[in-house]
């Protein structure tokens, strides 16, 4: 369990969370980077930058 | 044969966690190197490539793909992609150049660098035609420009806010494709599953929500799909083709005096294939990790062979 740090929801992750994953917080719909899994550490995400993408 | 992969990374897509579940699940040692913690020295590799039997580019990014593959060349780590198709590939300009050289069919391509010779390359096309960044991805700041006053409007927007990269115009003919492209990933040339991707739109990509189907490779998209990997350097690839003839002369059309029917516009170094996995029955990730295998032995074999001829 942890919180989103946008709007400080309470999050669960996946027992297959990776560090550099991606999450959309279910309360604010804030994209959340998961930056630590034990324990779990979320950020907001990085925003889309021009060169990104295959 | 267990073997020790880094992942150079910065997002983890799906992509990449299939890929690291696939590698997990077979037993292989995996290093999540995170390109925004890493640095990289111009004579030293850091500790994080000790020991390393492959590197996997998965950078988001595409600047940070570039140099970072170069760096990992520069320090003799085996790579996938290679530098050398990292730094083609993440230009449309030198992937145009270089699927031309090779023969592979690709849209007629005119980069002009003022605003003044771009219009002038516009009204030589004809509308509709198309602009493109020269880096870009996923369908972004793509314009099918329909008229001499749009153009005008376009290329002062570029010129007046874009970065320096938006002040080399890349124009390139409209294909009248029929409502769908063509998606091929591809290991070293050869196939591993493809889709199409179709659309209302004149964009296609599957990050635009084009709906997709598995698309069955035939002997001129395979020969057409290996010769656009050797044009950039070879690797995992997504390959992008849209047909320019019927269906049916796309099934039965071949030899050099049959007319194209098929063209390649894009060659993709990091290429996402979770659309593609969904699409098609291929497990494409087991399929990738079969060639990151080979491609680890290969490098092993090399360096075997190094150590006793040095």
């Amino acid at each position: 369990m942890t919180t989103c740090s946008v709007c400080g929801a309470e999050l669960t992750l996946h027992d297959d969370a990776e560090a550099g994953e991606i999450l959309d917080c279910t309360t604010c719909g804030a994209e959340l980077e998961v930056i630590e899994t034990a324990p779990p550490v979320l950020e907001r995400a990085p925003e889309l930058e021009e060169d990104w993408g295959e | 044969m267990s073997v020790k992969i880094g992942i150079l990374y910065s997002r983890v897509r799906t992509d990449e966690k299939m890929l690291l579940t696939e590698l997990r699940e077979r037993g292989h040692e995996v290093e999540k190197i995170d390109v925004r913690d890493a640095q990289f020295a111009i004579d030293e590799a850091g500790s994080v490539f000790a020991d390393l039997d492959l590197v996997v580019d998965r950078c988001l990014a595409t600047s940070r793909s570039v140099y970072a593959t170069q760096f990992c060349a520069a320090y003799g780590v085996p790579i996938v992609n290679a530098a050398e198709t990292a730094t083609i590939c993440a230009d449309k300009v030198k992937t145009s150049l270089a699927l031309e050289a090779a023969g592979v069919p690709t849209p007629a391509t005119t980069v002009a660098f003022t605003e003044e010779s771009a219009l002038d390359a516009v009204e030589a096309f004809g509308y509709p035609c198309v602009l493109k960044p020269v880096v870009g991805s996923w369908g972004r700041l793509m314009a099918k420009i329909d008229s001499r006053n749009a153009a005008e409007a376009i290329f002062e927007h570029k010129a007046t806010l874009g970065h320096y990269e938006h002040k080399v115009f890349y124009v390139q003919e409209f294909v009248e494709k029929p409502g769908r492209d063509i998606r091929v990933v591809a290991a070293d040339g050869e196939p591993i599953a493809a889709m199409t991707r179709s659309s209302d739109h004149w964009l296609t990509n599957a990050a635009k929500g084009a709906e997709t189907d598995a698309f069955d490779v035939g002997e001129e998209v395979a020969e057409l799909v290996a010769a656009a990997s050797d044009a950039v350097g070879g690797g995992l690839l997504g390959i992008d083709l849209m047909e320019t003839g019927s269906p049916h002369d796309a099934e039965t059309a071949s030899g050099d005096d049959s007319p194209a029917s098929y063209t390649v516009h894009e060659v993709n170094h990091t290429a996402e294939f979770t659309a593609l996995d969904e699409a098609v029955d291929v497990d494409v990730p087991a399929a990738v990790v079969d060639w990151l295998e080979l491609k680890a032995e290969a490098a092993d074999a090399a360096d075997a062979h190094l150590e006793v001829t040095v």
